[in-house]
């Protein structure tokens, strides 16, 4: 048993590099979506203090309008916008109807309205577009499906156009929005708000217009995800459960820091991966997928409270 | 008028420590016993004790559950569900082992089990708090319900993976299993439901209730006091899990009649806390009324496109259920954030007076 849970993974590891670098790269591209969820999540939570439970459902939301309006006739170039739009729609919805009236109410509210959004955008999608499981108009948007096969070591090594493609857009999306954050004036507006919503209010910003655009931006994230994951697995509602696996990301990365998110979505992303194909599958009958995560920032934040990257907590009475 | 408690002395100190000091109160309650223990039973149809009566108890238990923890102690927890299941696969193991054990004495001790694993995965709230510590509690959630279905001894290595509730006779008369009649179960449900809000409501008004109140208050505070903090969160963590392990074989054996374990996953976790929080955080009372709405809810609105004469059918009435109760959740954070429990102090208060205008 002892050598079940120490030797013999670490064996398999070494005398097949190529499956391991095949696990590792699974893992880097499911982790590159969990960081992107994360990150949707991070700049809510830093902006308004809220923690937007609805960012899964988002997700669902916005890849199923894409190809909803591609299914009557848009054609996909013409529908990504049209999907945006949507989204800042939803934006606006939310940021009047939700979060103005709740303004200054304890976290716990807040969070709760969020899962009221939840399930109403689940009611509402399931309405609109019914609930089985689409097919994500890939080709069509132009991203390339085939793969590169690689023979490292005399192995094989199998690389999805689709998923580089998935890195290279998630790595072009985060360096604009850390720009957009730290550069421009509307970023350091949001960082204003997240620092101290009062002051930032004296100093004119104004509260409404940056939630809309905060809550946009977690939309055209969320839209992204929705993309390549949907690319990946299909576009159902099967994809919000996704949004659950961005929680032990934030719990490592700490709410409020988008390197914490990005890393720790990594971080997740490769070791759950390795877990479940060394340890889950051979020993505890797989699908250790579901908690991992999980369990993993628990004990982290056993030793680091605040999570890996999270800012000090200071406590006083 | 109809509330004024001018004129109702109190002579000793036992009268003024009384559970319902106010004699409005004490009446408003024996008027809810009487409907409970007398008419709803006489007149509700087999349709209205499955679809309302037993799991609007089971539910105010349930949420029961969480409130100790959230409302009183403070803590987040999203686990409600795993811990319902630890209680309800704890029955099911107790059961089966010993055929001859008491249901009841089943449905208890297995409480203590889902005491024992909600105050284990309760340690990490020693460090962290907030979403950090509720985020924490979703790794029960998932892991437990990993574990109901990974392990095959908790359902006797059943091919289908699910548990079956057997026939149970409680002193003689059938309680749970395919043949129990609905107003037997009613009357065992609402029994376990009665003395576990009366054991709740005198630990949350007593020391330990006022401890863990300083606590979710302001723990550092609280702390400074001298209350031991491990203690107090651990405590709130193992009541709370115990009651919700209860709701969770009564849930199970009462109700459901057999479970698989995604009967207890997320969703069901978050009704609960929806209860809880619509109902009114550190209120026992808040629990009925939440439960009461969100089951009622979807009930009352499956029948109105039939009595409005609209054909909609099953899956976009669904749905349109989802949004409503969406709708109406965010709605009710509006309008009363505070939950049902202070709309219910606030029309008492305007009872004092009524119909008077000052």
């Amino acid at each position: 048993m002892l050598n079940q849970i120490f030797v013999k993974p670490f064996v398999d590891m070494v005398s097949a590099p190529d499956f391991l670098l095949q696990v590792v790269w699974e893992g880097l591209v499911s982790g590159v979506l969990y960081a992107l969820i994360a990150l949707g999540f991070v700049l809510i939570y830093k902006s308004s203090r809220i923690f937007n439970f609805a960012q899964g459902i988002m997700v669902v939301f916005a890849a199923l309008t894409l190809v909803g309006l591609h299914e009557n006739g848009v054609p996909a170039l013409l529908a990504l916008p049209l999907t945006l739009v949507v989204m800042y729609l939803l934006a606006m919805a939310i940021e009047r109807v939700v979060l103005r009236p709740l303004v200054n109410q304890p976290d716990i509210i807040l969070f709760m309205a969020t899962i009221g959004i939840t399930l109403f955008l689940v009611g509402f999608g399931e309405l609109i577009f019914g609930g089985e499981n689409k097919v994500m108009i890939t080709e069509q948007l132009g991203i390339p499906t085939g793969s590169y096969t690689f023979e490292p070591w005399g192995g094989l090594l199998i690389l999805e156009q689709k998923d580089i493609t998935a890195v290279i857009g998630a790595i072009v999306l985060v360096l604009a929005l850390l720009l957009f954050l730290n550069r421009s004036k509307m970023g350091r507006a949001i960082r204003a708000l997240g620092d101290d919503h009062q002051a930032a209010l004296s100093v004119g910003i104004s509260l409404s217009t940056i939630w809309v655009l905060v809550w946009f931006i977690a939309g055209i994230i969320a839209l992204a995800t929705g993309i390549v994951w949907g690319a990946r697995a299909g576009v159902s509602f099967a994809l919000e459960v996704i949004a659950y696996k961005a929680l032990p990301v934030l719990m490592l990365g700490g709410l409020e820091s988008v390197s914490g998110a990005i890393i720790g979505g990594l971080m997740i992303g490769i070791l759950e991966k390795l877990f479940e194909i060394y340890w889950g599958q051979p020993l505890m009958g797989g699908n250790t997928e579901t908690w991992f995560a999980f369990v993993l920032a628990l004990f982290v934040l056993l030793f680091r409270p605040q999570g890996l990257f999270g800012e000090r907590i200071i406590e006083r009475v | 008028m109809l509330y004024r408690t001018a004129g109702q002395f109190k002579t000793s100190y036992k009268a003024d420590h009384a559970l319902f000091p106010v004699r409005q109160d004490a009446v408003l309650l024996w008027i809810i016993v009487f409907l409970a223990v007398v008419v709803f039973p006489l007149t509700a149809s087999e349709f209205t004790f499955q679809a309302l009566l037993i799991p609007v108890l089971i539910y105010s238990l349930a949420a029961l559950g969480l409130n100790i923890l959230t409302g009183y102690a403070g803590q987040l927890s999203l686990g409600t569900a795993a811990f319902m299941g630890v209680g309800a696969y704890a029955t099911y193991k107790l059961i089966t082992i010993f055929p001859e054990m008491n249901l009841l004495a089943a449905i208890l001790l297995s409480g203590f089990f889902s005491a024992a694993v909600g105050a284990a995965f309760g340690l990490p709230s020693l460090r962290i708090k907030g979403f950090y510590l509720a985020i924490a509690t979703l790794a029960a959630q998932f892991f437990l319900v990993w574990l109901f279905e990974k392990w095959a001894w908790l359902y006797n290595y059943n091919a289908s993976g699910a548990i079956q509730v057997p026939n149970i006779d409680f002193f003689g008369i059938r309680v749970a299993g395919p043949t129990a009649k609905s107003i037997v179960q009613y009357y065992f449900v609402l029994g376990v439901v009665a003395l576990m809000t009366a054991l709740s409501i005198n630990l949350t008004r007593g020391r330990i209730g006022r401890i863990w109140k300083a606590v979710r208050d302001m723990d550092i505070a609280a702390e400074l006091v001298g209350i031991n903090l491990m203690k107090a969160k651990l405590l709130a963590f193992a009541v709370s899990s115990y009651i919700c392990g209860v709701a969770g074989a009564l849930f199970v054996f009462l109700w459901r009649g057999a479970a698989e374990p995604n009967l207890f996953d997320i969703p069901l976790s978050f009704r609960i806390l929806f209860i809880a929080i619509i109902g009114g955080l550190g209120s026992v009372m808040g629990n009925f009324l939440g439960a009461l709405l969100i089951v009622a809810l979807p009930v009352v609105i499956n029948t109105i496109p039939d009595a409005l004469g609209l054909d909609i059918g099953a899956a976009p009435l669904e749905h349109i259920n989802t949004m409503i109760v969406g709708g109406l959740i965010i709605f009710f954070l509006i309008v009363e954030p505070l939950g049902l429990a202070r709309l219910w102090q606030i029309i008492r208060e305007k009872f004092i007076i009524w119909p008077f205008p000052h």
